[in-house]
């Protein structure tokens, strides 16, 4: 019940786009009744949880936030909805994000962009220099990064205690990082994608995005696994683990990827990077510099293939079956072209039409095939550098601290994704698990993070030096204002 | 052919060392309408202004720096778990009988059937739709 009025009084900050007041309600009684009996469903009783909007959950409008599902109630819950509901989580709404989770700045949707709730914060609001006094005091207010931005501001500002996010291009870890919260990309394979809107079929995976990396580890223990609805989910055996401290770090090897140093990088994360190498090469680790010589193409692959494949997916919108429908009729191709005009905003359009046109036979072998070629030069890189005896990569997650809306809107969504992604991309093309550890707080008050990038499918290596580097950093709590409410009673698990 | 032409005129302008090659803007020529047309066709989808336009072409040049990237002798990659074998389960059925549900989210619809308008009529030309490319 408090989550639910501190998701009232974080209206401003657009985070969600449904709140399941009643479900969540009963959910919350039946777990009480459940605990009282001593009878818990499982680690996540009770736990308060919200959901990105792409993700189904039957009973509760999936809007993906856009005009062609606006209205679209599913029938049915995703794999890894359910999952959290058998456990007894209780699912407080669902988030917002870019349509379609196209994006980095969760800007784009049709329900408005999201607000970082640390542009709110006490830490933000000390270190910002005071504008003239005819400006609105509130238009500086920064992005939350994207595309789950929602689920990060929920996470952040505390109305609930985990989110499910979805990771295609760094979607989970960039907003992540500029909101402050630990966002966990797992391997390509090991969580299940029946139920999320797909966007790349071949790099989407559910993201998580807690504000500790234990929580991390739980909710992916409870979500990970084959699944027999989604044939992409690997058929090995998933054992949830704890995490244990780890005191010996010397047996690790870290790699620094000096590609990773890419133009833009703002000289703040730089140097958070380098404390960070120093903070494991003096707890004895050894810390190497690597090389991935096709980074910088990753996001020109991407974008190939994420359009082409995009073009294909979004052709499921018709208007026929469910969502949007228009109310042109003369024919059955122009009720669907008039349906797609209205229902996609610029973004998605665009993307679908780039797709269409890199899947044109003429430009097919040139740009598609290509792309697919260069995807497994970069992943061939990460299996040489790995191989070489490195376990964990070391590199930051985004190239500056959150930037304003202002800013953000003057450039497009392509320009800004091809620029945001370009450090958490190159994980999503070779599959490979990642995390982003919220590290400082920049010098204009915003949280930066540093991402680790780990060999595939092993998540408990990953996790376990993500959270002695959590231990060593000690991340400071945001401080909301007090019309906030009641923040201090709800305080870190 | 498109095929050959395009790629004799990206050989002419590759320099020896390129920094910040994705900030690079390259010369390439505009697309024809007639793709324009053919795409709209294809996706269904409109470009709407020459905002829509501009934004294809742009893209189209960021794209071509995968040429720079030798890649003779690679296989393209379908998927990063190729070396596994994909689960196929038993040709059994296990769920379903969810007509009512599905038929829920549908606007038009007549006793069990989705209602669409008639299928063989083609969409208009070019001249007679209501896109932006008629003005181009």
């Amino acid at each position: 019940q408090r989550c639910l009025s501190l998701i009232k009084s974080t209206k401003f900050l657009n985070a969600y786009i449904t709140v399941a007041e009643e479900t969540a309600l009963k959910q919350a009684e039946e777990s009480e009744k459940r605990y009282k009996r001593g009878q818990p469903l499982g680690v996540l009783d009770g736990i308060p949880i919200a959901v990105k909007d792409n993700f189904n959950t039957a009973g509760i409008e999936t809007t993906c936030a856009s005009n062609m599902l606006k209205g679209y109630i599913s029938p049915y819950n995703a794999t890894v909805v359910q999952k959290l509901l058998d456990q007894g989580a209780v699912l407080l709404g669902k988030t917002n994000l870019d349509e379609f989770a196209m994006g980095s700045g969760s800007t784009d949707g049709v329900f408005g962009p999201v607000r970082n709730p640390w542009s709110y914060s006490r830490q933000y609001k000390e270190k910002s220099v005071p504008k003239s006094h005819s400006e609105d005091k509130d238009s500086n207010w920064v992005i939350t990064g994207g595309s789950s931005g929602g689920s990060a501001a929920a996470v952040s500002s505390f109305t609930c205690f985990a989110a499910l996010g979805s990771d295609t291009g760094g979607s989970t870890r960039n907003p992540a990082a500029h909101c402050g919260v630990v966002g966990l990309k797992p391997t390509y394979g090991l969580i299940s994608r029946h139920g999320l809107i797909p966007l790349v079929n071949s790099m989407d995976v559910p993201g998580i995005l807690t504000r500790c990396v234990d929580d991390a580890a739980v909710v992916l223990g409870s979500l990970a696994g084959h699944d027999p609805k989604d044939s992409t989910t690997i058929q090995d055996n998933f054992k949830p683990f704890e995490l244990s401290d780890l005191t010996d770090v010397s047996k690790l090897s870290i790699g620094i990827p000096k590609e990773y140093h890419a133009p833009g990088l703002s000289s703040e994360i730089l140097a958070l990077w380098s404390k960070a190498a120093d903070l494991f090469k003096n707890a004895g680790a050894k810390v190497i510099e690597v090389s991935l010589p096709h980074t910088r193409y990753s996001i020109v692959c991407y974008h190939v293939l994420c359009t082409a494949e995009v073009a294909s997916n979004m052709a499921r919108f018709d208007g026929l079956e469910y969502g949007h429908r228009s109310d042109m009729n003369k024919s059955t191709e122009s009720m669907y072209a008039a349906t797609r005009r209205e229902g996609f905003n610029d973004v998605v359009r665009g993307r679908i039409l780039s797709g269409n046109y890199f899947l044109l036979k003429q430009n097919y072998e040139n740009y598609f095939i290509k792309a697919q070629k260069v995807r497994r030069l970069i992943a061939n890189d990460f299996v040489k550098v790995f191989g070489s005896g490195v376990d964990i990569l070391l590199t930051p997650t985004t190239l500056s601290d959150a930037i304003p809306y202002m800013e953000f809107i003057k450039e497009d969504n392509r320009t800004r994704s091809a620029q945001d992604d370009i450090l958490t991309q190159a994980a999503n093309m070779a599959g490979l698990p990642a995390i982003n550890v919220p590290t400082a707080l920049s010098e204009r008050g915003l949280p930066v993070g540093l991402q680790f990038i780990g060999r595939s499918f092993q998540e408990k290596q990953l996790l376990t030096v993500a959270k002695w580097f959590e231990k060593q950093v000690k991340f400071p709590m945001i401080q909301l204002d007090e019309h906030n409410g009641n923040l201090k009673q709800i305080s870190k698990p | 052919m498109l095929n050959c032409y395009l790629k004799g005129q990206q050989e002419h302008e590759r320099p020896e060392f390129i920094p910040y090659a994705h900030l690079r803007i390259r010369t390439k020529q505009k697309v024809t309408v007639e793709v324009l047309d053919h795409l709209e066709h294809l996706a269904l989808v409109d470009f709407r202004d020459s905002e829509g336009v501009e934004r294809l072409q742009k893209a189209i040049q960021f794209a071509d720096q995968l040429h720079e990237v030798n890649t003779d002798g690679v296989e393209p990659m379908d998927s990063v778990l190729e070396d596994r074998c994909l689960y196929l389960r038993e040709d059994d059925v296990t769920e379903g009988n969810c007509t009512e549900e599905l038929l829920k989210n549908a606007r038009e619809k007549v006793e069990e059937y989705f209602v669409a308008p008639p299928g063989n009529i083609p969409l208009p030309k070019l001249e007679e739709r209501e896109t932006f490319l008629k003005g181009s």
